[in-house]
């Protein structure tokens, strides 16, 4: 590619940012005030570089755009490139981060440059994480990651925060060693660590099988799947805003692309051997966390749970071994990413007013913050999956990924729309709608400029993937293509397969679809 | 032409919605008005177009949507016979609304919302009728199920409203659990969701099994019956009819527009689009038979008790949608389309006069409080029966008829045309049917209309001349401070913003109809010097407007629907089935026009002439009375089957599984080990992220040990 190093520049940015917050001269208030000016700048040129990325990104083109590599030492390299799903998820990370900073400028304001400082650094492992083409870089990136969000956690969260990181660390920590260990076996074995070649090796099958095990271990807690999930409503009730924005809107997408990146096209055999372990977990969860979703007091453990609910359905469309399947769980962690932030940057404003998530303590509040209550509304109905809005066409296709490998899992996948729709209605009913019961909340003010800023760009870009998502299934079409080319052999049989049509199948298409293939 | 006709909408709620306050009320109103009265202009030149026959079915493509793999979906607008049909209904009886609606909302404070929904609706609506592929038919679907969601809520500081609200989002998406498997499974079948090729390709499926939860079953019967279930959702079919009752919690304009002529027509509309795959699948074409002619039954028998006048026409709407279904079930679809068609003027026609007379009665829905308002708003009254003639059909074959007569007869004889037994079974049903029909509107009429004046007992009425009297201010308002201005100075919308010691008695009473079980008898009678006066001429300008639909509907467009001609294959008409309801026995044709002299000549016995008969009908058989009051008790059978399992269920998960069982023998259980271990929880609680640290660099020290020396 050229020569101008976007992708090191992308992770430079914030890292010279964080170091002026952290060693800025001056009193606590101008450090704590710069700090913000200097976070919300290091961001936004990001996302302006994560614009330029978008636009320099050849759909069709080469599989690794943008490679940057140089030898650090031994095989240890500085491998940097990606790919169309690499690239999504990384306009979706930059995207999300200068709204984090806006959403704390108020609400944080204790230690105000250590926090952004901590959070461009959280901002540049999520990147490299998304980045990296060396199995090594890609492992301190992932795990790596998870520090600043325990110090997120562990120093802003709320009362108990600690018990929150701490069982978030404990459930982390088994599973990264197993992939530690399954990375190590695998550079052995393969004798590269260049995750484009680990992506074409092919590891004998009873290999495979306990390399899947060790990556899925790891996986699977940050995912979150059923039964390790219930890190997940913790560590979202305790940490701020923020953390919880980044925490749903990036980081439980290093699961699904860690499953994309490597279970799959590394370990084909062993992903369609454990495909109904993925799918018994998912269909699990999809139930049980809805039903849990339901009766929860909390906000922000109701939208935790909720996510969990959704985070199935990445596990089931990935699983399908399909365009639909693995198109649609990608579009889903999109569209969740967006959802899910601006659900929480949505209870951030109501709890920055009532410093409470307790749902009893809020009620009518649509008759004093409308313009609030519109956006809750439309974020709420994007999370039911309402087709026009960005959830629908990830969700949609997803489903039907899945309903052509298996129609039991797609029977009980698809009751995730009767039971989301149940417990978000419900929650948006119990705040917004009803009497005002609560004077407190009856007295909140309706959106600041600030709070317009941060909610109006997610409300767009949500009504933008609903309406036109094709603009982002296009650049990771070749991507998917190529996963299912190594998964095409292994596929399992689909338990709704048609037989015996008495004619041939008609496969004829209208002259209008004809049209629109152009 | 069409791209305008179906965006404007959209663009009129836009700006209504966005504008909202700042463009203020009358602004908001024109836009929105305007722009469907223009819609509605464009839409009858369509319709006319197919008429003469000169027209042919288009798509205009708007815009690329997605494609993954095989799955190739663009936003289109298909116009043919079939769309034009729902052109002209949608976009009429939606501009009618609205204009209804200026008057009928008029002390509303909240008016730029309302019609920005309303006219989001109509976009929605539109985009579903015009769908060129089953994804696009969802996206309407789904469309109109959020605007009726928010326009049953509009209300939104009533309990009662938001429960019916979220239980019609709900009860709809049982319905689209089974939609969109449909899809699923039509996309996994046929390759493709684009709609004419899933038609072309159907007859070719006939015979194929497809595998489906471990089972083997034949291919279009699945895919139908899963489609199916949507329309039995959207259309309140037995079953997932449970919503629409409750959704008169709405404002009565949309009751008309959504709950009666357009949205809950839409399981019917889809049915029809794909009937060509439907007659592929004689069990999915018989299934739909019998859940029409249940429904038709049931809802009929349930409109005979309720007293709430809203709800007497939401069981109507929901037993006529029963009748289009068996219609389409025995191959009438040409007669289920018809009768779509004539059902949306005079149903609309029922709610907007309802709304007339609730207006006229200060919110007041207790037909048991009503009586002798004849006189007092004549061309509601007039409307009113023009709407009833319409509905319960009454006509004389080769002379005139009104509505109803045409639509409801084809459908009556197309059941017992079709020779089958099931056939059979769906003609007793709709014959029956139309009896309690019959009985049930000329009961509203009577009970609204004759008598004296009941008006005395209705709590509404004694509230508002309480009030006019000029005391009580204070003593009824329950702190409601946000809405106590609107609620006493408008008593129109009292209801809406009264006190929420009502709405709460309201959310008390639940779904039980009657907090009293007096008959309307046992009310006392009178007037307190309350004077009903007509209303404005928004309001009845659009009653007038439709009674001409519902009294020349039929009569001018029965050959259109029922001769196969106009369709041009948009629907699989069946000529055979139409010239033999020609050859029916006099006895078997004239049956209909029998049963509804009978129902009215009960309605006329028990209301006007011996009004002790329903008090002691009741007395005599109370379990049946009590079993059709309480709607068969359906809604206390799913609150028992589903609603309260699920609370209990997810409580259950949350408690014993989440915190009982995971965190218990996982990361609490670890925790407590090592610092039963340590001893030193000081150490553990503070330091695992040194720890994780220290942990994850010391395998990375491993690694780069071994890739050095290699």
């Amino acid at each position: 590619m050229s020569g101008f190093p976007i992708l090191s520049i992308m992770l430079a940015v914030p890292f010279v940012g964080a170091l002026w917050c952290l060693f800025a001269p001056g009193s606590d208030e101008a450090r704590a005030r710069g700090a913000r000016v200097t976070a919300l700048a290091a961001s936004l040129i990001d996302f302006a570089l994560g614009i330029v990325l978008w636009l320099g990104y050849q759909t069709g083109g080469p599989r690794w755009q943008f490679v940057e590599k140089s030898d650090v030492f031994g095989r240890f390299s500085w491998a940097l490139g990606v790919d169309g799903i690499a690239m999504l998820l990384i306009v979706l990370t930059v995207f999300l981060v200068p709204l984090c900073i806006l959403a704390s400028w108020k609400a944080i304001a204790k230690r105000v440059p250590e926090y952004m400082a901590v959070f461009l650094l959280t901002e540049i492992l999520m990147l490299g994480v998304f980045m990296a083409q060396d199995l090594f870089l890609f492992y301190i990136m992932f795990e790596g990651g998870l520090i600043p969000m325990y110090l997120i956690i562990g120093i802003w969260g709320g009362a108990r925060r600690i018990y929150a990181s701490y069982k978030f660390f404990l459930y982390t920590l088994l599973g990264s060693l197993l992939m530690l260990i399954a990375m190590l076996m695998m550079a052995h074995t393969a004798g590269t660590t260049s995750i484009p070649a680990l992506m074409a090796y092919n590891f004998p099958p009873a290999m495979q099988d306990w390399l899947f095990l060790a990556f899925f271990a790891s996986f699977a807690v940050k995912m979150p799947m059923w039964p390790v999930h219930t890190w997940l409503p913790d560590a979202h009730v305790e940490a701020p805003t923020a953390g919880s924005v980044i925490l749903a809107g990036v980081m439980l997408k290093l699961a699904g692309y860690g499953f994309l990146r490597f279970a799959l096209p590394m370990f084909p055999q062993a992903s369609a051997h454990y495909m109904w372990l993925i799918f018994a977990l998912s269909m699990i969860a999809t139930v049980y966390t809805s039903l849990v979703a339901l009766v929860q007091k909390d906000m922000k453990k109701l939208i935790a749970y909720s996510s969990v609910a959704h985070m199935a359905l990445v596990t089931f469309g990935l699983f399908a071994f399909n365009e639909q399947g693995i198109e649609g769980g990608m579009m889903v962690m999109l569209g969740h990413g967006l959802v899910s932030s601006a659900l929480f940057l949505c209870v951030g404003v109501v709890y920055d007013r009532l410093h409470t998530r307790e749902i009893d303590r809020y009620g009518g509040i649509a008759n004093n913050m409308p313009a609030y209550a519109t956006f809750f509304l439309f974020f709420t109905m994007a999370s039911v999956g309402l087709p026009g809005l960005s959830n629908f066409p990830g969700e949609f296709l997803s489903m039907m990924g899945t309903y052509e490998i298996s129609s039991w899992a797609a029977f009980v996948a698809v009751t995730g729309i009767i039971t989301g729709a149940a417990y978000m209605l419900y929650l948006y009913r119990r705040i917004a709608f009803g009497p005002q019961k609560n004077a407190d909340a009856a007295a909140m003010p309706d959106l600041e400029p600030r709070e317009w800023l941060i909610l109006a760009p997610l409300a767009a870009a949500t009504l933008w993937m609903g309406v036109y998502p094709e603009s982002f299934i296009a650049p990771m079409r070749q991507d998917v293509a190529a996963i299912l080319v190594r998964l095409h052999p292994t596929a399992p049989a689909s338990d709704a397969a048609l037989t015996a049509p008495p004619a041939r199948p008609v496969m004829a298409k209208p002259a209008i679809a004809a049209a629109g293939e152009r | 032409m069409i791209t305008i006709l179906v965006f404007l909408p959209l663009l009129a709620a836009a700006i209504a919605g966005i504008g909202n306050r700042f463009i203020g009320h009358t602004a908001a109103k024109l836009v929105t008005t305007i722009g469907l009265f223009v819609s509605c202009a464009l839409a009858w030149p369509i319709f006319i177009g197919f008429l003469t026959g000169h027209s042919h079915a288009t798509v205009v493509p708007v815009l690329h949507f997605l494609h993954s793999g095989a799955l190739n979906v663009d936003w289109s607008l298909r116009v043919d016979s079939l769309t034009a049909v729902m052109l002209v209904v949608v976009t009429s009886v939606s501009a009618l609304v609205h204009l209804y609606s200026w008057g009928y909302m008029a002390e509303d404070p909240d008016q730029p919302r309302f019609f920005a929904y309303l006219s989001l609706f109509t976009f929605m609506m539109l985009m579903l009728v015009t769908a060129d592929s089953l994804i696009q038919m969802f996206f309407g679907w789904e469309g109109v199920g959020l605007a009726s969601y928010l326009l049953i809520g509009f209300w939104y500081y009533k309990p009662s409203a938001n429960r019916a609200a979220i239980k019609a989002f709900v009860v709809n998406r049982v319905g689209d659990f089974g939609f969109s498997l449909g899809i699923f499974g039509t996309f996994l079948v046929f390759g493709t969701v684009s709609i004419p090729a899933i038609l072309a390709a159907a007859p070719h499926m006939a015979g194929s099994t497809i595998g489906f939860l471990g089972m083997r079953a034949d291919t279009m019967t699945v895919l139908c019956l899963l489609l199916f279930v949507g329309a039995m959702g959207k259309s309140a079919q037995i079953g997932l009819h449970t919503w629409l009752p409750d959704a008169m919690e709405g404002p009565t304009p949309v009751s008309a527009l959504i709950h009666a002529a357009t949205m809950v027509t839409a399981g019917v509309f889809m049915v029809c689009r794909l009937s060509p795959m439907f007659v592929t699948s004689p069990t999915a074409m018989h299934v739909v038979t019998v859940i029409g002619a249940v429904t038709c039954f049931f809802a009929a028998t349930v409109g005979t008790t309720q007293t709430d006048i809203k709800r007497v026409i939401a069981y109507s709407t929901c037993s006529q949608l029963g009748y289009m279904f068996f219609a389409a079930g025995v191959g009438a679809f040409g007669a289920a389309m018809f009768h779509l068609f004539t059902h949306a003027f005079f149903k609309a026609l029922l709610f907007l006069s309802a709304g007339s007379v609730i207006n006229a009665m200060h919110h007041e829905q207790d037909m048991r409080f009503y009586g002798g308002l004849r006189k007092k708003i004549p061309v509601t009254f007039w409307a009113m029966v023009a709407g009833t003639l319409a509905i319960t059909g009454v006509g004389w074959a080769g002379v005139f008829g009104f509505a109803g007569f045409y639509s409801k007869d084809a459908i009556i004889e197309s059941a017992y045309a079709s020779g089958t037994q099931l056939g059979g079974f769906a003609w007793f049903m709709g014959v029956f049917a139309a009896l309690l029909t019959s009985f049930y509107s000329w009961r509203l009429i009577f009970l609204t209309f004759f008598g004296k004046p009941r008006w005395a007992a209705s709590e509404h009425i004694q509230h508002t001349m309480h009030d006019a009297h000029g005391h009580g201010h204070d003593a009824h308002d329950h702190g409601h401070d946000a809405h106590a201005a609107h609620g006493h100075d408008a008593h129109a919308d009292h209801d809406a913003h009264g006190n929420p010691a009502h709405a709460a008695a309201k959310e008390d009473a639940g779904d039980e109809p009657h907090s009293d079980d007096r008959g309307f008898t046992e009310v006392e009678h009178g007037t307190l010097g309350y004077e009903p006066h007509e209303n404005p001429w928004m309001m009845t300008l659009p009653l007038v407007l439709l009674s001409v639909g519902a009294v020349f509907a039929g009569f001018a467009f029965a050959p259109t629907f029922l001769l196969g001609d106009y369709w041009q294959g948009a629907i699989a008409y069946s000529a055979e089935l139409h010239e033999a309801t020609e050859k029916l026995p006099f006895l078997v044709s004239l049956a209909p026009t029998i049963v509804m002299l009978i129902g009215l000549f009960v309605a006329w016995w028990a209301y006007l002439r011996d009004t002790s008969i329903p008090g002691r009908f009741t007395a005599t058989f109370h379990g049946l009375y009590k079993f059709v009051l309480h709607k068969w008790y359906f809604d206390e059978l799913y609150d028992f089957l589903f609603v309260r399992p699920a609370f209990a269920i997810g409580r259950f998960f949350w408690v014993r599984g989440d915190q009982g069982t995971i965190d218990r023998f996982g990361p609490d259980g670890i925790s407590r080990l090592i610092v039963f271990g340590n001893r030193v929880t000081a150490r553990v609680q503070s330091g695992y992220v040194y720890t994780y640290a220290l942990v994850m660099l010391l395998g990375l020290a491993g690694v780069a040990t071994w890739a050095v020396t290699r």
